[in-house]
């Protein structure tokens, strides 16, 4: 096995992190401080430590979400390498339909869009063809114990463990290189937490770099190639 | 059009009166108005219409205009709904009767001037001949664009897809083009314009036309034209192209065919007729008819058709 | 990639009020751009100045043109640019009767721009606005019936239509949204975020409900008293808000 030898996808290098609560007399809040962190091709890295860690704020730094406030975080993309801490919005955009594929702990329904059909679009944005993305999306929501009659509906109505799981379809339909997942378990089943659990060894060994959250000890325990404490990144001069 | 010396005071006869009512400091304004608009074909062109001693609506701009341009030697011929007879038709020819001492007539080639509330007259116009139209609302794309600032910017542009949006209506309500009167023309290519009340069937009278037609908007103030020989194309679809009405039978009084009739109803029983809208055009006819009954009648050969 | 829209220097006084004052941004084909602040915040000011509705005192608006120049819209004939704005622009509008002929049938107002370039085949012009009235969920039956007879809800539906079907490739919106029942709003924003991505359309989006900023925009500009407080990737600004007011304006939206 040579999974280090190739280059990593995702670097975290000296990352830090802190939010200015401009309503609360401009108070500053450190998160994060000499974050550093490398995710391979083929490498499923899950962030420990306790919650309010930073564990969330890592994965949204690294799609975009969030800023940065010192360091860098780079990406590859093909044969370049982006620093998210300086790239323009388009070029984190073009990214995200490139590179990073990220899997929310809820999904954010809109309003009057099928099930089956948010899947599918996210495929095509991540350049799957037409039917391609049809084909993908069904035989994802049926590995995922999506009840085939909700397929057509809008995921408005659904139980938090059926969202969860029209998220995850969405989230893994397309073939990004970095996977970031976020507590995608968290509301599912022994069942379907095991399809996921397949479905990110598939992932793996398709040689996606994948850097998750999970808080379920045994899920943990069966994805991850490395656990990294964020409890280290607090910084050495943090107060 | 014999137009007064322009320092001439012209004092008609007996009424106390400017010749043709307006002073000639006013007659000249409106001349100059004339002029910018047959310079541009359709377009409207600002003039300070006066007060006159009749109300709006009765044909304030087209008495103006007349006014404008009568001369001592020309003959003039007043129609309202191709009527000589009606009160209107009537009150504007003893006006300049009165205030210019002028000739008048019914008869459309007799006449110089002819004023006129709706209709052309059946009878082909000649050179020299003028004819001033009473117009109420001038602006053609008024109904759907009430903005003058925007209609007057439109105009500039020549932006008209407006006034097919109008058509468009008419079709979608109607299933055909039912706008049977002020149908939009376009003259000479460039101007959309309104033809007054005229009915479409005079709308082809329009184009390539020897005389000079004039157009007088009194309450609105404008005055535009449309010089002899001038392209006059009415608006239309490619899949609805322009028509003109038909009617389905002749003049009950002269049996023309091809010319606008009038309904007029005879009696409470519903009783009614069609007539020529054009009483000069009908009665010509039933003249030379008589005529040629006569001659029959007295062994003349009958050479008129 | 060349932009679409280029917008520098932006400014508009009103007496001693800066309703602009020196906006800046560019927009890519296809890109929404939301344009989020409180009423007075000058935003409904800045798509005007960008419309050439009204008069900039300063900045300018250059835009890539159908043939590839980019163009100084101030340098176009009135002509031009009028032409510009009912072919290749859309502007919809929060009050319906300022977008629609009110007097005038569903089919004629999306005609209307069709015939405005000339189009004189009625039988097209309605087979085109019927197209359209369907593509925006309005049915044929409704194709005469004046906009007075049409709801809130699809009164912006044909506003829409009526915009899109020259095929524009930029398009502003005014607060489309606003004044509408929650589930209508909805089902419009749906409607707009599908044909947005279809037609690859670029778009200024005018609003003050962040959520149709989230839902719609790549990108928004965050505007306070005639400035540009903030401005980045929507989720990035709606979520890690850096400037006060921001902050404030992001914690004052009731979670949905």
């Amino acid at each position: 096995m040579t999974l280090h030898a190739t280059m990593p996808l995702l670097v975290f290098d000296n990352v830090a992190k802190s939010f200015t609560l401009h309503l609360r007399g401009g108070s500053v809040l450190p998160v994060i401080a000499d974050a550093t962190l490398a995710v391979h091709p083929g490498e499923c890295v899950v962030l420990g430590g306790a919650s309010g860690a930073g564990k969330s704020s890592l994965l949204k730094m690294a799609y975009g979400n969030y800023r940065c406030a010192a360091g860098a975080i780079r990406v590859r993309d093909r044969d370049r390498i982006v620093d998210l801490a300086t790239a323009a919005p388009r070029e984190i955009l073009g990214l995200r339909r490139t590179t990073l594929s990220y899997v929310s702990q809820f999904l954010r329904v809109i309003p009057r869009v099928s099930a089956r059909a948010v899947v599918e679009a996210a495929g095509r944005e991540g350049g799957l063809g037409p039917e391609a993305a049809r084909i993908r999306a069904g035989d994802l929501l049926a590995r995922l114990n999506l009840p085939e009659r909700l397929w057509a509906l809008p995921p408005a109505t659904f139980s938090g463990g059926e969202q969860q799981r029209v998220n995850i379809a969405r989230g893994l339909i397309a073939e990004r290189p970095i996977l970031l997942m976020d507590e995608p378990t968290a509301s599912l089943d022994a069942q379907n937490r095991a399809v996921v659990v397949d479905l990110i060894a598939e992932k793996r060994a398709a040689g996606t770099a994948i850097l998750g959250i999970f808080h379920d000890a045994d899920v943990r325990e069966a994805v991850a190639t490395r656990i990294v404490d964020v409890a280290a990144f607090r910084g050495a001069t943090a107060a | 059009m014999n137009p007064q010396g322009p320092l001439s005071v012209t004092v008609s006869a007996g009424t106390g009166y400017n010749f043709a009512y307006l002073d000639e400091g006013t007659k000249r304004m409106i001349r100059r108005a004339i002029l910018k608009a047959i310079a541009i074909p359709g377009y409207q062109v600002p003039f300070a219409a006066r007060e006159m001693p009749m109300p709006y609506g009765w044909g304030t701009g087209g008495v103006q205009v007349t006014a404008a341009i009568l001369g001592a030697a020309d003959v003039l011929k007043v129609i309202d709904q191709g009527a000589d007879d009606t009160t209107n038709a009537v009150s504007i020819r003893r006006f300049f009767t009165a205030t210019a001492g002028i000739a008048t007539t019914t008869r459309t080639a007799d006449a110089t001037v002819i004023q006129t509330r709706h209709r052309i007259p059946e009878a082909p116009l000649a050179e020299g001949q003028v004819l001033v139209y009473q117009v109420p609302i001038p602006e053609p794309l008024r109904f759907l664009e009430p903005r003058e600032t925007e209609t007057r910017q439109l105009h500039a542009l020549a932006e008209y897809g407006l006034m097919h949006v109008k058509l468009y209506e008419d079709i979608a309500r109607h299933g055909h083009i039912a706008t049977t009167y002020a149908y939009p023309v376009e003259v000479a290519g460039r101007y959309v314009m309104d033809p007054s009340p005229t009915p479409k069937f005079d709308n082809p009278k329009m184009d390539d036309c020897p005389a000079l037609q004039l157009f007088g908007a009194g309450r609105e103030k404008r005055i535009y034209a449309i010089p002899p020989y001038t392209r006059v194309r009415s608006l239309d679809f490619e899949d609805h192209p322009f028509r003109v009405q038909s009617f389905d039978r002749p003049c009950a009084l002269c049996g023309a065919e091809g010319v606008y009739l009038d309904e007029v109803v005879l009696d409470d029983a519903g009783g009614r007729m069609f007539v020529c809208s054009d009483t000069d055009h009908c009665e010509t006819r039933r003249v030379e008819t008589r005529r040629d009954e006569t001659r029959r009648a007295d062994g003349h050969t009958g050479e008129a058709a | 990639m060349e932009p679409l829209l280029t917008v520098e220097g932006l400014t508009k006084r009103y007496g001693r009020r800066l309703a602009c004052d020196g906006i800046g941004f560019s927009l890519d084909p296809g890109e929404v751009l939301a344009v989020v602040g409180e009423s007075g915040s000058g935003k409904s000011t800045l798509l005007s100045l960008i419309a050439g509705e009204v008069a900039a005192d300063a900045g300018s608006v250059s835009y890539r043109m159908r043939d590839g120049e980019t163009r100084d819209l101030d340098a176009l004939s009135v002509v031009d640019r009028r032409a510009l704005m009912r072919t290749d622009w859309g502007f919809v509008r929060q009050d319906a009767t300022q977008g629609l002929r009110m007097a005038v049938s569903a089919g004629g107002n999306v005609g209307e721009r069709l015939m405005g370039v000339g189009d004189r085949h009625y039988g097209r012009i309605r087979a085109t606005a019927l197209d359209w009235l369907a593509r925006v969920e309005i049915a044929p039956d409704r194709v005469d019936d004046p906009p007075t007879r049409f709801s809130g809800g699809m009164r912006q539906r044909l506003q829409i239509a009526r915009n899109l079907v020259t095929a524009p490739r930029l398009v502003l919106m005014d607060e489309p949204t606003s004044g509408l029942d929650v589930s209508v709003q909805a089902r419009l924003l749906d409607m707009i975020r599908g044909l947005v991505a279809e037609l690859g359309l670029a778009v200024i989006i005018v609003t003050h409900d962040l959520a149709v900023a989230r839902l719609l925009s790549h990108r928004v500009l965050v505007m306070r008293a005639g400035r540009v407080i903030e401005t980045g990737l929507t989720d990035q600004v709606l979520d890690d808000p850096q400037a006060a007011y921001t902050q404030l304006l992001v914690s004052s939206v009731l979670a949905a």
